[in-house]
């Protein structure tokens, strides 16, 4: 036998599948990865420390570039845990509107995540770039209802920025009544791949036991089989008002990690005809002021963005800041048990692996 | 709905197994002797009526007076929460037991709080800086940071 | 007047005019030299206009798949833009890594190029029109089409990148495990057409006793199309160079010329690909039986390359990326086997028909059916015997969490 010895392969943060600025410092027996350990902080920004010193309204711009793939449900978030603290009230029509983009937000950042997850499983960009194809109508959504198309900062505390136009309606419709469509396309490319599924089912398993040990959240979480989701368990705005189910996966693998993804984008599907048939009519402006001072005390927001919970702790001590912003990101959370899910595979379902977890890095760093 | 345990419930709960833990416990809250985190922790992981399998978040908090420790506990199983807190008194080396051997979630949540506020979770076996840079000599979300004056915060115009 | 009569549909006669010329009117020495120099010189013909085209059709196609434009900025749709990208590396800056093995590092793209341009000394672009008509011409292609595992492998040693390295030693495991069922599913076509000259292949497929040979040999075919992307880094098997997981492979560390030498290296080596496959399966430089006459054969053999191109870029453009354990997996439990059992049963076909008294068109068209079933039968009941490996890799050894990195980072 020939003495080998295993090295380390330092991969990131300038590497084309590390979504953006992550690190793996990966030991290496061969192509077999022996050990793991995830280095970030590439793209820290000091959100949490900025936040102490700019008025709650002004925090929200931050969320959006946190998780920049679905801005929207971090402002959600962020309004959540403001009302909360703040005791606004919301009014009806803005519930429903927070709904629906939340939802709409789900699908365009599961389209994101599925496609540069595939991406990672070795396709040339095909899949990706149909995903695209959709998620540039939602933007173009968004577009119309903040005037943006990446930083959205829609959702304000006590309501919404501004009513959506006339416009809006008829695109989303259109929208919904589309999409469905476009998943089944979707999953005929993918879901039925012998290719993906050899690269997929099986590897990277994290055990229901150790998805909860691990605070895992959203598909993660749900892949592993442990049927958790915040709009059931915690409903938040108006979901306990509409049927949907919550998709779970078998064995926790990447590809019930990526199947639970697909199905939750029909869920979403099923969540919009709803929101957007039962809407009422009314003011979904906020009925607060710009600056406000909640009374001292804390409290704990939450919602269920597409990569898990996002939660908000905040501390207020009376003043129009908040003493402290604590950000609870999944994305940062989720890889805690990547380690464990990576070690014994290939250097290639390190990287599927890391796609199945779908991270955003400007979340994970903050 | 999630049902959020109050304060008082939870410590009477607490109270029968491990009398000396509980510091204070109100409506919402439940504070405890920083010693005593790591067995109350277990207990409110392993009591069967408690259940609580899953660590949403731990957060520091510096109250320039002590250092507080907030647990966010959830259990998945019976779908109720709780929050938790300790103060660390010790703002030069303050030491907190981990619960890391409770929860593997709290791996990187410690870390975290070990790099904004510099408390050392005792038992955590990789206890290094995660998102500042290694070397990094300041704790940054302390209130005492870059020289601002203790208690003062900075002015906002209105 | 008839366009066979002309020396652009056969364009091998030039040569022999030349060389008969020479012969009569010059040295001896000459009619040898001048039409190997002549035959060089069309071949580059071919082949450098062939990459700037090849790259183009690849963007543009693979940009249609992915439901967009592509370029179409530099030229009319964008047909300048090979140029001015070759422009572009020529005029880039020569990055060498300083801790690159200097001489290894700056031979391996000219150490891949040269193969890959050997490889057309022996395809016959028309009757008559290949550069040098070996009797073991197969042999020559297969021997010169594995020295590329060379150049791969001295770039990724060189560079003294780890993934380049990683990329070496993933070149040498696929090299070496499809070189095997790849030649081996050139035996099928070598036992029915009697010969290894590409010539005299292409020539069985022309009339008589058989048609193009992929209609009696469906298994080698696919298995070489298979091996055959997988020598030339094609997705689904394009292991060496998967980006997502080694960025680039063994040219990682590579920039400019050097980077683009690998790049033409690559496409050369493409388009020899498809060039064999259409040699030995599709009938070389025949066409379409009426309409022969009008279309030279050299125009028919070069549409068939561009066509298999198109068929890469399909598949590229599809399908993820197999793992390194199952790419080798399917080279030696399914790929070698059943190409095997093609030798096998060609070989025994082979004895029939020398023995048989039915018409050609007959057993023909027999053997075509029984091939084709064959295939189908042996392909589905392969893939149900075996699984891919999706397993954790058995042999790791069993390390502590945490523990195993060393503690401090090693400076890189």
């Amino acid at each position: 036998m020939l003495k080998t010895e295993p090295y380390v392969l330092n991969m990131g943060p300038q590497h084309p599948s590390t979504h953006g600025v992550f690190r793996m410092e990966l030991l290496l027996d061969g192509e077999t990865v022996v050990d793991m350990r995830p280095i970030m902080g590439y793209l820290h920004r000091g959100i949490e420390k900025l936040s102490e010193e700019r008025s709650y309204t002004q925090c929200i711009p931050f969320t959006d570039r946190m998780d920049y793939l679905s801005s929207m449900t971090g402002n959600l978030s962020l309004c959540l845990a403001i009302e909360k603290l703040a005791g606004i009230e919301v009014s009806e029509r803005a519930k429903y509107l927070r709904v629906i983009m939340a939802e709409l937000q789900r699908i365009a950042s599961h389209l994101f995540g599925v496609g540069t997850f595939i991406d990672d499983c070795g396709a040339s960009g095909t899949p990706f770039l149909y995903m695209l194809r959709e998620r540039e109508k939602l933007i173009d959504l968004f577009e119309m209802a903040s005037g943006a198309r990446l930083t959205y900062s829609y959702i304000r505390p006590g309501g919404v920025m501004r009513d959506v136009p006339d416009e809006f309606w008829p695109a989303v419709r259109r929208f919904v009544a589309e999409m469905p469509r476009y998943i089944d396309e979707y999953e005929q490319l993918l879901t039925g791949n012998e290719i993906l599924r050899a690269r997929t089912i099986g590897v990277g398993i994290l055990p229901r036991e150790q998805a909860i040990n691990a605070s895992a959240s959203g598909p993660v979480l749900r892949g592993s089989g442990v049927k958790w989701d915040l709009r059931k368990a915690d409903p938040y705005c108006v979901y306990d008002r509409f049927d949907f189910d919550i998709p779970t996966g078998k064995q926790g693998d990447a590809f019930d990690r990526y199947f639970v993804r697909v199905q939750e984008m029909r869920q979403s599907v099923r969540i919009l005809e709803q929101a957007i048939r039962d809407i009422p009519s009314g003011d979904p402006l906020p009925k607060v002021a710009l600056f406000f001072h909640p009374p001292a005390g804390d409290a704990y927001g939450r919602s269920e963005t597409p990569r898990g919970e996002l939660g908000f702790y905040l501390v207020s001590d009376g003043s129009i800041a908040p003493y402290r912003f604590k950000i609870r990101s999944p994305s940062f959370i989720n890889i805690t048990a990547l380690c464990d899910m990576v070690v014994g595979w290939r250097i290639a379902d390190a990287v599927a692996i890391t796609g199945s977890i779908d991270i955003v890095m400007g979340e994970v760093d903050r | 709905m999630t049902q959020s345990l109050s304060g008082e419930q939870v410590a009477n709960r607490v109270r029968e197994v491990l009398p000396n833990a509980v510091v204070k416990a109100d409506g919402i809250d439940l504070y405890l002797r920083s010693e005593a985190m790591l067995d109350v922790c277990r207990f409110l992981k392993e009591a069967p009526d408690m259940e609580m399998d899953y660590l949403t978040s731990i957060t520091g908090v510096d109250y320039m007076d002590y250092l507080e420790v907030v647990y966010h506990l959830t259990s998945i199983a019976r779908n109720h929460s709780v929050v938790v807190k300790t103060k660390l008194y010790d703002r030069a080396a303050p030491e907190l037991p981990s619960v890391i051997s409770l929860w593997q979630g709290a791996e990187f949540q410690e870390r975290e709080v070990y790099d904004f506020f510099g408390i050392i979770f005792t038992g955590h076996p990789d206890l290094r800086r995660i998102l500042m840079w290694d070397g990094y000599a300041n704790f940054p979300l302390r209130k005492d940071y870059l020289g601002l004056n203790y208690g003062q915060r900075p002015a906002l115009v209105e | 007047m008839d366009w066979r009569d002309f020396y652009i549909y056969h364009l091998g006669k030039v040569n022999e005019s030349v060389r008969s010329w020479l012969s009569a009117h010059a040295a001896g020495w000459t009619a040898y030299v001048v039409p190997a120099i002549l035959g060089a010189i069309l071949l580059l013909v071919f082949l450098l206009p062939s990459q700037l085209m090849v790259v183009w059709i690849e963007r543009r196609l693979i940009a249609r798949f992915q439901i967009r434009r592509g370029p179409n900025r530099v030229g009319p749709w964008g047909l300048l833009q090979s140029i001015v990208d070759a422009i572009k590396l020529l005029s880039k800056e020569a990055i060498m890594p300083r801790y690159a093995d200097k001489w290894p590092y700056l031979a391996a793209p000219v150490v891949g190029f040269i193969p890959a341009i050997l490889v057309y000394a022996v395809i016959p672009f028309g009757p008559d029109l290949a550069f040098a008509d070996l009797n073991i011409g197969l042999l020559y292609l297969v021997a010169i089409g594995s020295y590329s595992v060379i150049s791969v492998f001295m770039a990724g040693w060189a560079s003294s990148n780890k993934y380049a390295l990683i990329s070496a030693m993933r070149s040498v495991a696929v090299l070496v495990s499809y070189e095997i069922p790849n030649v081996l599913a050139l035996v099928g076509v070598i036992l029915l057409a009697g010969s290894l000259s590409l010539t005299d292949i292409v020539r069985a497929q022309s009339s008589g006793s058989f048609t193009w040979f992929i209609t009696v040999q469906p298994l080698a075919f696919l298995i070489f199309f298979i091996t055959a992307s997988a020598e030339v880094n094609r997705t689904p098997v394009d292991l060496i160079e998967a980006e997502q997981e080694i960025v680039a492979g063994h040219h990682t560390e590579y920039s400019g010329m050097k980077f683009g030498l690998f790049y033409v290296a690559e496409y050369t080596s493409i388009l020899a690909a498809c060039a064999v496959m259409s040699t030995l399966f599709f009938g070389g430089w025949h066409g379409i039986p009426w309409l022969e006459r009008y279309i030279p054969p050299w125009i028919w053999f070069i549409a068939k390359i561009y066509i298999f191109f198109a068929v890469f870029i399909w598949t590229r453009a599809t399908l993820p990326r197999l793992r390194i354990d199952q790419l080798m997996a399917f080279a030696w439990k399914f790929l070698i086997p059943l190409s095997l059992l093609n030798i096998l049963v060609t070989a025994v076909e082979v004895l029939l028909i020398d023995n048989t008294t039915l018409a050609p068109a007959v057993w023909m068209t027999l053997l075509a059916v029984v091939n084709y079933a064959l295939a189908a039968l042996l392909i589905v009941a392969w893939s149900r015997a075996f699984r891919m490996p999706r397993r954790r890799s058995a042999d790791i050894p069993e390390v502590r969490r945490l523990g195993a990195l060393p503690a401090e980072t090693p400076s890189y």
